[in-house]
């Protein structure tokens, strides 16, 4: 009787598994090829909205944006996804409408490189600046030479020396 | 040559600065001036449908409004009118495209500045958007090849409305048999 069950528990077992693995294929599948109309879902949409700027706000972008105008942007995103644009196409629609300045993360080219590289050359001099200060202040001062002092002075100490009791 | 490195470099973050504020960050330019104007097809509030490509071979100036655009909107609505009858007879096609607004409210504006030329409402913002609208007003010259010669933010004046007409008007259509229709007719 035992045996019996510890067979059905393994069968059981293995139809899940298989069950399951046939439907992770089914999800690797579905990754590799564009939503079918109608079913893009809600993550895919605030993906793409996420990197736009809303036109008629200030910095809040369309996926974060209550605005009407962000609401059609978000709508027109959805769409296009939902016909099968891949989401670099959908944001390249937008940019293409208008302009990069559409973008919140200016594309790392061209002039926007400065945008990307300013503040690493900027922690690269200010560290380079700090190093060369504490370079300079903890160096060791040298001890003043006998052979700089100015003779008249020598010559008065020495004399001031001599005349003390 | 070191004592001077701090000074200098405080140079050029000044001369950024003086750039950026005098750069007016809403004068944003558009892409699609010189570019082929987006086809569309809407229907405007009186049931008629008004298509871009019918209009083919006209100038044509598209005027992005709301009713509650004010004062922006309520400045320019007389000025398109008077344009439209001064111009209605000289193949100017002046079209009227609400954005974000109410149907009633629209119609209310209509009807408020008597306004002849055809307008449509843009129900899920796909025409403002195919026109890089991000304000309102904002209008659009079209010349008579299709393409979008101007766009411009804010109230239009009835001195750049009639500026940039006459100019589009000056041209000749791609199209030679657009220009004998309109001779003919």
């Amino acid at each position: 009787m035992s045996h019996r069950w510890v067979v059905r528990i393994l069968v059981v077992a293995v139809v899940a598994g298989g069950g399951l693995g046939a439907q992770s294929a089914t999800a690797d599948a579905a990754q590799d090829r564009p939503p079918a109309a109608g079913t893009v879902n809600a993550d895919a949409v605030r993906e793409v909205a996420a990197q736009l700027r809303c036109v008629v706000c200030q910095n809040l972008s369309v996926a974060d944006s209550p605005s009407e105008m962000a609401n059609q942007m978000r709508g027109i995103i959805r769409d296009r996804l939902a016909a099968g644009e891949p989401p670099e196409q959908v944001v390249q629609y937008f940019v293409d409408k208008y302009g990069e300045w559409i973008l919140l993360a200016p594309r790392g080219r061209g002039l926007n490189l400065m945008v990307w590289a300013a503040p690493v050359v900027a922690v690269l001099a200010g560290l380079i600046a700090v190093g060369v200060l504490l370079r300079r202040w903890t160096r060791p001062r040298p001890a003043p030479r006998a052979g700089g002092i100015d003779p008249v002075l020598r010559e008065r100490i020495r004399r001031e020396l001599e005349s003390e009791p | 040559m070191w004592k001077w490195l701090i000074p200098l470099s405080v140079v050029p973050v000044i001369a950024l600065l003086a750039y950026g504020f005098r750069v007016n960050p809403r004068d944003i330019p558009s892409p699609l001036v010189g570019r082929p104007a987006a086809p569309f097809a809407l229907r405007t509030f009186d049931g008629a449908p008004v298509m871009l490509e019918s209009l083919r071979g006209r100038v044509v100036v598209l005027n992005f409004w709301a009713s509650w655009c004010s004062p922006a909107c309520y400045d320019e609505a007389p000025t398109l009118e008077r344009s439209w009858r001064s111009y209605r007879g000289r193949g100017v096609a002046l079209v009227g495209i609400a954005i974000q607004d109410k149907h009633e409210a629209s119609q209310k504006f209509i009807s408020d500045f008597s306004l002849s030329f055809p307008n449509a409402p843009d129900p899920d913002g796909k025409v403002s958007v195919d026109y890089g609208v991000y304000g309102v007003p904002e209008t659009f010259f079209i010349d008579r090849t299709g393409r979008i010669r101007l766009k411009h933010a804010g109230p239009i004046s009835d001195e750049l409305f009639r500026t940039e007409v006459e100019k589009l008007l000056g041209e000749p259509a791609l199209d030679p048999s657009v220009d004998s229709q309109e001779k003919g007719g």
